[in-house]
Parts: structure tokens; sequence; C-alpha cells
């Protein structure tokens, strides 16, 4: 009896022990580096040497490399996940800032934050395929989950372009309040989340339509409300909860993705900009610019676990699944 | 007879049915044209002892040209486009007769002006401009944005009372309270100097010395001779000089009797914008000038490039090209400028000047932007440098 009870034990706490060895990646945007933070001991395993000023990254579709802006480098830096290792570049016209991977994982839609331009390349052929006119200091990237718009946001011209993928042109131009630094689709594509950094609001958008389905507003009791400047947007998978850094108030705030509610304001580094999910959703990382370190959040909940110094302004993040 | 009849209300159900049509859809956007008329006099560079920093030509008009062309990348989504009009009269000119000339030749409801303080009142009350909005770029008189108002005329460059504001606070957060002040022989440097003397009394620093500078010897030779004597005067934690030209603050600083900072017209210096300014994403900027103009982006310029830039926002946000409309947005506290300094950027009612942050650099670097955490305000830190609501003297209203 003793033993079989023992067993059962034995069986539940291994069903209930998650899987959670991964690789969270952050690119150091004053030190041209990369960190690698296990997500399990939550401490920095590895750095590796990048191109210059390195921004947003992003993992390929068959998680096996890791992409990187290197912005003053002019170009995307192709890496080995494993080793850390620069594979090869891929152009990426100038001043890359943020890119966003097709769901097919063939094109990369870049943002060329100096020349109002959106460059569209083909991956395995390393070559330029198209470059898109847009607005002024485009900034923010995003690919719908269907592979059927690509949007980028203008941070000067204050305007979220969408761009028709098939067409390769600009169809629709949404103005949205100042600075617009991040686009974020939903998981089903049904709504496009545009940060406003300077306006100091988030704008969801309805796919379909195009149109303005809500603009929700922060207020943090005791911060000045210029301080509150949203940048970052990470969704939850399950459509339930959408995080948004809110830069110099030090803040991410944790909306309820169905009533737009603020449910919470949490505490995390100085300046912090990007988020980063674990892909069972139980750990979100953010980076703070500022203060050099890397924000734990235990997601169901909702508070801040541990903080991790990593490198000079980490500006992105991403998590490498290893199982 | 029934058959023409029916061929008739035939007809007009389907005329009706287009003419449903045409107004149900939605109204197709119209092209929409804004010009802008910057309107410079330039001045006569003074005979300064060093060559090495002389002012540029064209300060203020790339800058004019930028924003102009930054609007044009917004408004091409928009249907709007925008154009600059440059009328620039020679330091030997009349300017004011150019710019009655300017203005007969075509309306202008947007004026970039570039002027000395007395000929930037003289356009304002021209019959001509009654109707223009004019954005002062180029004087930093404070009584511009008080006793001297005009209800046409919006300010984007600082006042001198922002600019020695924004480093009183800085001095006060140091704790570098009693000041040694040096005032350079020229009206500008004289008009500084009081500004000092005025932020002074309003955030009770001390000026234990108050100096006129009147040296002729070319300073690059005698400045560490003369520079120690003339500031072996008491006891001061900062040495502040007023010489808005150029002429001779640079020679004292590591020349001063007492090893000092020093602030104002040289060393650390409250400036409306400047090269090494480059968070809040003005790096970006600062390369789209530099790639345009081949040269830094001014104070100057930055002002210039604001007033356009506030034009074109207000375009894009009311879809519109009509003067009236958007001088009301402008003014209006709906508008949020971005202009990197970090912060939404609106005019202040009572004085028309554009509120901003004042960067406070030295030639390396920026060391602090103004105003700063601790001077409290009821209801902006912004307006705590400048001139405040309850003690203006402009009287528009």
């Amino acid at each position: 009896m003793q033993l079989r009870l023992m067993l059962a034990l034995a069986v539940l706490f291994a069903a209930a022990v998650p899987a959670r060895a991964h690789l969270l990646f952050v690119s150091n945007e004053k030190d041209d580096t990369v960190s690698v933070i296990d997500t399990e001991s939550l401490e920095v395993v590895n750095t590796f040497p990048v191109g210059e000023r390195p921004r947003g990254i992003t993992l390929s579709k068959d998680k096996t490399k890791l992409y990187i802006c290197a912005s003053d480098s002019d170009t995307v830096q192709v890496v080995d996940a494993k080793t850390g290792k620069i594979l090869h570049e891929l152009p990426s016209g100038e001043d890359p800032e943020q890119f966003a991977l097709h769901p097919d994982g063939k094109l990369l839609f870049i943002a060329n934050e100096d020349d109002a331009i959106t460059t569209i390349v083909d991956i395995e052929s390393g070559k330029v395929v198209g470059q898109i006119d847009v607005g002024v200091e485009p900034e923010g990237m995003a690919v719908s989950p269907d592979g059927k718009w690509a949007i980028t946001t203008s941070e000067t011209t204050n305007m979220a372009h969408w761009i028709d993928v098939d067409k390769r042109e600009v169809v629709h131009n949404s103005l949205v309040d100042q600075r617009p630094r991040h686009a974020e689709f939903d998981h089903d594509g049904k709504r496009l989340w545009v940060s406003s950094e300077i306006g100091g609001t988030v704008t969801v958008f309805d796919v379909d339509s195009k149109q303005e389905l809500k603009k929700i507003s922060f207020e943090i009791p005791g911060i000045s409300q210029d301080r509150i400047q949203p940048v970052g947007i990470q969704l939850t998978s399950d459509g339930k909860l959408a995080f948004v850094a809110l830069g110099p108030s030090n803040r991410i705030a944790v909306i309820d993705a169905q009533s737009y509610e603020v449910k919470d304001y949490l505490l995390v580094g100085r300046r912090v900009w990007h988020m980063a999910l674990t892909p069972e959703e139980d750990l979100l990382f953010t980076t703070n610019g500022v203060s050099g370190d890397v924000s734990v959040v235990d997601v169901p909940n909702l508070k801040v676990i541990k903080t991790i110094k990593v490198g000079r302004y980490p500006w992105g993040a991403a998590v490498l699944p290893t199982n | 007879m029934l058959e023409r009849n029916s061929l008739k209300s035939g007809l007009s159900v389907l005329a009706a049915a287009c003419l449903w049509l045409v107004l149900s859809m939605p109204q197709a956007r119209a092209q929409t044209d804004i010009e802008i008329l910057y309107l410079e006099h330039q001045q006569e560079r003074p005979a300064t002892l060093s060559n090495l920093d002389a002012p540029p030509e064209d300060d203020g008009l790339q800058g004019a040209r930028l924003g102009i062309a930054d609007n044009n990348t917004t408004g091409r989504f928009l249907k709007q486009s925008y154009r600059l009009r440059e009328v620039i009269v020679p330091p030997d000119g009349d300017f004011l007769a150019a710019a009655r000339q300017a203005l007969a030749e075509k309306p202008a409801p947007f004026i970039i002006a570039n002027a000395p303080a007395d000929e930037l009142l003289a356009l304002a009350d021209l019959p001509q401009a009654k109707d223009a909005l004019i954005f002062n770029a180029g004087a930093a008189e404070t009584r511009l944005r008080d006793a001297d108002c005009r209800a046409n005329v919006l300010h984007t460059g600082p006042s001198r009372a922002m600019l020695a504001d924004a480093l009183m606070q800085f001095l006060i957060k140091k704790q570098w309270n009693d000041i040694l002040l040096i005032e350079g022989p020229r009206p500008e440097d004289q008009l500084f100097a009081q500004a000092i003397r005025d932020s002074a009394k309003k955030f009770r620093t001390q000026i234990v010395a108050d100096k006129k500078w009147t040296f002729g010897p070319d300073m690059r030779r005698n400045a560490s001779a003369e520079v120690p004597l003339f500031t072996q005067v008491d006891d001061y934690d900062v040495v502040v000089v007023a010489d808005e030209v150029g002429d001779f603050s640079q020679y004292i600083l590591y020349n001063t009797w007492l090893p000092r900072p020093v602030a104002g017209s040289d060393g650390l210096m409250p400036v409306g914008w400047n090269r090494v300014v480059e968070q809040w994403g003005a790096v970006q900027l600062q390369n789209r000038f530099r790639e345009q103009a081949g040269r830094d982006m001014r104070a100057g310029d930055y002002a210039a490039w604001a007033g356009v830039r506030a034009v074109g926002e207000a375009a894009a946000r009311t879809n519109s090209g009509d003067p009236e409309t958007l001088d009301a947005y402008i003014r209006s506290p709906d508008l949020k400028l971005a202009l990197f300094k970090g912060r939404a950027l609106d005019f202040r009612p009572w004085s028309g000047q554009l509120r901003q942050p004042i960067p406070l650099v030295h030639r390396g670097a920026l060391v602090a932007l103004a105003p700063f955490e601790g001077f409290l305000h009821q209801k902006s830190d912004l307006d705590t440098i400048g001139i405040d609501q309850p003690e203006a003297k402009c009287k528009l209203n």
C-alpha cells in the first residue's frame, strides 16, 4: 500500500513539474553583445559578441537560429542559437531596428529606421526582394499569423502602416497617438495592438475592418503622466492577458485583454522596453535598459520574482524553447 | 403612354439610385497643399576673438527645410503636401519692406520668423500679418513672451528666462548657490545676465559678485594672467558668464582664481538644442539633419523645425489645411508634439511659448535635462521654467 502510494506520488510530481529549461536571449544595445539566460536556473549562462548596436532579436521558424538586427552595422546577423556563433549575415537596408518573421519562415520584414523604408528579405536566397516606402522613423514591425498583413509603425509620422504582403504595398494607414514604437498581433490574428510612447496610450485595432476598437490609457499613482511611455507589448496566446512595458515609469501594465482594463502595474527595472514569454507562458521576462537588467515575472501569480544583471542597455528579448 | 411613363419613372428611380450611391460613398480625400513662409533677417556676425565656432549662414533655414521634409513624409499618406517659401533678407536689407512685399505677393498663413525682437514685433503688427500664425524661431527676448506678446505669435525657441531658470535649477540641485556673475559688453549679454539675476531671485540663490567684462586685448594670450585676478572675489561655487556670441567666455574655464565650474554661455550651457542630445530617439533627428544640412543641428534649426512640425501635426490630426482650423488646434491642449525631448509638448496659452525641457550641455555631452525633480508645480513641472501664468504680463484675452 505504501509503495503504491509512493509510486503514485512520484508519478504525480513528475507530471506536475513543467519542462522549464529554455534559453532567453537578450540583446545589449550598448555592449554589442547578447546575453543568454537559462530560464530554469534564471542565471546568465553565456554572453557572446554580435554586430554594432544590436536591437531587434527573433528566432528562425525551426528555432535553430537567431536573427539579430545589428543597427549600426546595417545588417541582420544570423546566429547559431546553440553555440552563439555568427553564421552569416542578411542584407537589411540601413539601420534595421525591429523585424518580424513571416509565419512561413521564409521572409523577414525589417523596419529601417533612418530611411523611412520597410525592407523585405528572402532568407534562403539572402536577397532583398522588396522595399516599401513608409513614414518617418519606422520601428515597430509585425506580421499577422495568417501571413496576409505586415504592419510597420512610423515614430515621427505617428502611423501604423498596413502592408498587403501579397501586393507588397501599403494599402491603409492608421493615425495613432504620438511616437508609435511597437505593433503586436493577437495569437488568432483578430486584433492588432499598437503602443504610442509619447502619446502614452495603446490602441487596439480590429484587423478585418482596420477600425480602432479601444484606446487604453494608463495611470500610476505617484508617477507623473509623462513618464508613462508604452513601448513593448506581449500577449498571451489564450487572448486573456496583455503586458505593456511602460518605459521610464519602470513598470509593466497587466491588462485584461478582453475588457481592456488594467489589472495591475508591476514594478520592474529602469526604463523597461521589451518583453518575452516562455512557451508555457508561465514566465515573462522584461528588458530594463537603464538599470541593465532583466526582470522575471511569475505570470500566474503576477509577481516579479527575480532580477538578472545583463549587459548595458538590454533591448530585445527572445525565448528559445528547448525540449 | 404607359410605356413612356414607365420609362420616365424608371429613369428617375435610376437617377435617384445613382445619387444615393454617390452621396453614401466615403468622401474621397482631396489633395491639400500647405505653404509655409520662412522669413529671415540675416545678422552681421560680430568679430570674435576666435573663429573656431563661427555660426553657419543657414542656421534656422536648414531646420525649417527638415521640418518640411518630415511633414511631407507623413503627408504622403494623407494627401497633404508641404512647401517652404524662403525669403531671406541680407544684413543690410530692409526686413520690414521685404516682409511687406512677400505678404503682398501671396498671403502667408504660417510664418517661421528668424529675426531680431523688434523686427519680429513689426512683422507681427503688419496689417497683412494679422491673420497669420507666426512662429518666433530666432529671438530669445523674454519680453516677447510677456509685456510685448502678440496674439499672432507663438514661440518655439526658449526665452532667456527659461534658459536661466533651467541653469538655476541645476545649480540648486548641486548646491552651487553662490554665483560669480560675469556680464559681457553686448546688449544680448546684458539681457542674459539680467535673466540670471531674475532667476537667482526666483530660486533664491546668491549672486555674491556681479562683474562686467571690459577687457579688450587678446584673451587667447592673456587669459591666464587676467582672468585669475578678475575672478579673485570672495568665495563662490560657480562662475556664470553672459557672453552670447562666444567672444571671451571660453577663456574663463580653468583660469579662475578658485577652482570652480563655469556655466552660462560656455562650460555648462542651457540650450534649446545641441548636437550632443542623443536620448529619446534624438539620434534619428540628428542623423536626418546632418545628412540634409552637412552640419550639426543647432538651437535655431530646432526652433524653426519645431514650428514647421507643429503645422504638420495639426494638419495630420485635423485632416485639414484650413489655417483657422490648424491655428486653433495648435493652440489647444489637444496638441501633443513629440519633439525628441522625451515628452509631449504644447504651447502656454498665457505667453504663446512652447513648453519644453531644457538640455544642459557641455561641448561633449548632455549633462542634465531641466526641469528637475523636486521643483513642484500645481499643473506641469515644465512651467517651473520660464514665465508661469500667475506672473504673466501678457494681456491678450
